[in-house]
């Protein structure tokens, strides 16, 4: 097993546009990153789980040609909304470093 | 084989390059140097306040530079979302400060001035035809959310810049835009084709970022028919397949279908190859045009004005019940504001607590606290300043001094850094359109306008 803050080389979150958030998982590897991808770990429910929305608001989006995981979801709310926590939604990425991936 | 070459000097105009940068780019002979003034993602008070997010006096520095590279070499200037969220204040700003400029430097040109603030009654004339649908899972939008919006602006594509470069404009100034579209305008202009035209504008709307180490400075990027080439212009910053790879992520809600005005980039067979230790090659994208021209239209509304303190603690008792001590505190601010005549009803206190959750709130999943000190934001949205600066007064005063089991500290719970501990903020606006609009032209809502400076 090992941590997906010890197998990626990005790992970010940021809005896409005001209602939504995107995180980013990138490796360098692609042997690495086939591997994370077969590994099945890396799901909308993961996702669903980790942030408290519905599997179904996740849009997963493996991208081969830059070896990266994409996955967008709501907003806890919207930015610079009443309640918002982070305005450009960088700083969201942290529940998913340490997630094992049996490689 | 034909190419354009286009230069972006940092990631939007006001957060500074080094001259030496610029200096580099200009050697190699740019027929474009341009910059992005602005970006929806600094939230909603930009565009309701009309207020840019970045200081004139560093906006100025930037474009005194741009002004005099782009002059000197007789090759046009292009900026969009001028002023940070491109509505008229924002535009008009960005467009003295350019007037100011020219006569200190002597200089002289054509500038064209693109607006992207649609008068309200044509957008509700064409809410009307039906024109105007949601993006991202938002509430098809009514006439009274259109007619109650502080402002709203529409996000033109490549063909407004594209009218003022025929009509000889050497200085084009645009409100909003998407962030590609005064570089697309221009290869496209230069007959090349809109895929790699496209993603040519996706990689210079934020100047060098798409380098490591990241950081606000220039980048060159040479278009051609079958692609284009990246190329930081600081001898410190390499474009390598993996920083190329981030960037083509960045802020997208999928990264392998781009929806722009007109069509849709699909990148899903792009190839990154490394031309050299610090440039890189891109190749494979694909433009597929939509059957029906559509512009983003973003808006915000008045959701009421805020105050803020800011405290902390650095009792361990109190932090060992804060969940506890909270809720005394809020019940207590409840009463006493009622008392004055705060209704519950008319403001919303936040305590955001750091050390705690202050950075991912609800989705938190660490849920105690680690540290030796916990940092607080108190915060009041009311229908008014006034009742806003009560409330808060009396959520400060209560944190301060409200008791709980065991206290020692019994002068006060929080160490305040400022005096005055509490900051009126102002209006506070939240985001309530974001959907599309169907054209017919996609130049019948953004008037341009010339003049000689």
């Amino acid at each position: 097993m090992a941590r997906i803050r010890d197998l990626a080389r990005i790992c970010k979150s940021k809005n896409a546009g005001p209602f939504d958030l995107t995180i980013d998982i990138v490796f360098d590897d692609s042997a690495l990153y086939q591997k994370v991808r077969a590994s099945g770990v890396i799901t909308e429910a993961l996702f669903a789980r980790l942030y408290g929305v519905a599997a179904k608001d996740v849009l997963l989006t493996p991208y081969d040609a830059a070896m990266a995981i994409k996955a967008t979801f709501p907003r806890l709310v919207p930015a610079g909304g009443i309640g918002d926590t982070d305005v450009y939604g960088c700083q969201q990425h942290a529940p998913l470093l340490d997630v094992d991936i049996p490689v | 084989m034909k190419e354009i070459r286009l230069l972006s000097t940092s990631a939007i105009l006001g957060y500074g390059f080094p001259e030496a940068s610029l200096q580099a780019g200009m050697e190699r002979n740019p027929h474009i140097i341009g910059v992005d003034g602005g970006s929806v993602d600094p939230g909603p008070h930009y565009l309701g306040a009309g207020v840019p997010f970045c200081s004139t006096m560093a906006i100025k520095r930037d474009l005194r530079l741009m002004l005099r590279a782009a002059i000197g070499a007789g090759i046009p200037l292009m900026i969009g979302t001028s002023g940070g969220a491109g509505g008229d204040p924002h535009l008009d700003l960005t467009a003295q400060l350019v007037r100011d400029i020219a006569a200190e430097e002597g200089l002289h040109f054509r500038m064209a001035l693109i607006r992207a603030e649609p008068p309200r009654a044509e957008l509700q004339r064409r809410l009307a035809a039906g024109r105007i649908h949601p993006l991202s899972n938002q509430p098809a939008l009514s006439s009274g959310t259109l007619g109650r919006a502080s402002r709203v602006v529409a996000m033109m594509g490549p063909e407004p810049f594209m009218e003022a470069l025929d009509n000889g404009a050497q200085v084009i100034l645009a409100g909003r835009a998407s962030d590609p579209a005064p570089w697309a305008a221009a290869a496209i202009r230069a007959q090349l084709p809109p895929a790699p035209a496209w993603y040519a504008g996706k990689m210079l709307e934020c100047g060098a970022t798409p380098s490591i180490p990241k950081g606000h400075d220039c980048l060159l990027v040479t278009v051609r028919e079958d692609g284009m080439e990246c190329e930081p212009m600081n001898p410190i910053r390499r474009c390598t397949p993996l920083s190329i790879a981030n960037h083509s992520l960045h802020e997208n809600s999928s990264p392998i279908h781009h929806i722009e005005p007109g069509g849709m980039l699909d990148t899903s067979d792009c190839r990154f190859d490394a031309l050299t230790d610090r440039a890189v090659r891109i190749s494979g994208m694909r433009w597929t045009p939509a059957s029906q021209y559509t512009v983003k239209l973003e808006g915000v509304e008045m959701a009421g004005y805020r105050s803020i303190s800011i405290c902390g603690t650095r009792d361990p008792l109190l932090i060992a019940r804060l969940p506890l001590f909270l809720e005394e505190v809020r019940g207590i601010v409840r009463e006493k504001a009622q008392a004055f005549g705060a209704a519950p009803e008319s403001y919303t206190l936040t305590i955001r607590t750091y050390g705690l959750d202050g950075v991912m709130g609800a989705r938190e999943p660490v849920r105690d606290v680690a540290g030796h000190e916990v940092g607080f934001v108190i915060e009041v949205i009311a229908d008014t300043q006034e009742i806003a600066a009560a409330v808060l007064g009396i959520a400060r005063t209560n944190m301060l001094h409200t008791d709980f089991p065991g206290r020692l500290c019994r002068e006060g719970n929080m160490a305040f850094p400022f005096s005055p501990s509490d900051i009126p903020v102002g209006p506070v606006y939240r985001f309530s359109i974001y959907h599309v609009l169907e054209l017919d032209d996609p130049r019948e809502i953004f008037p341009i306008s010339y003049e000689e400076v």
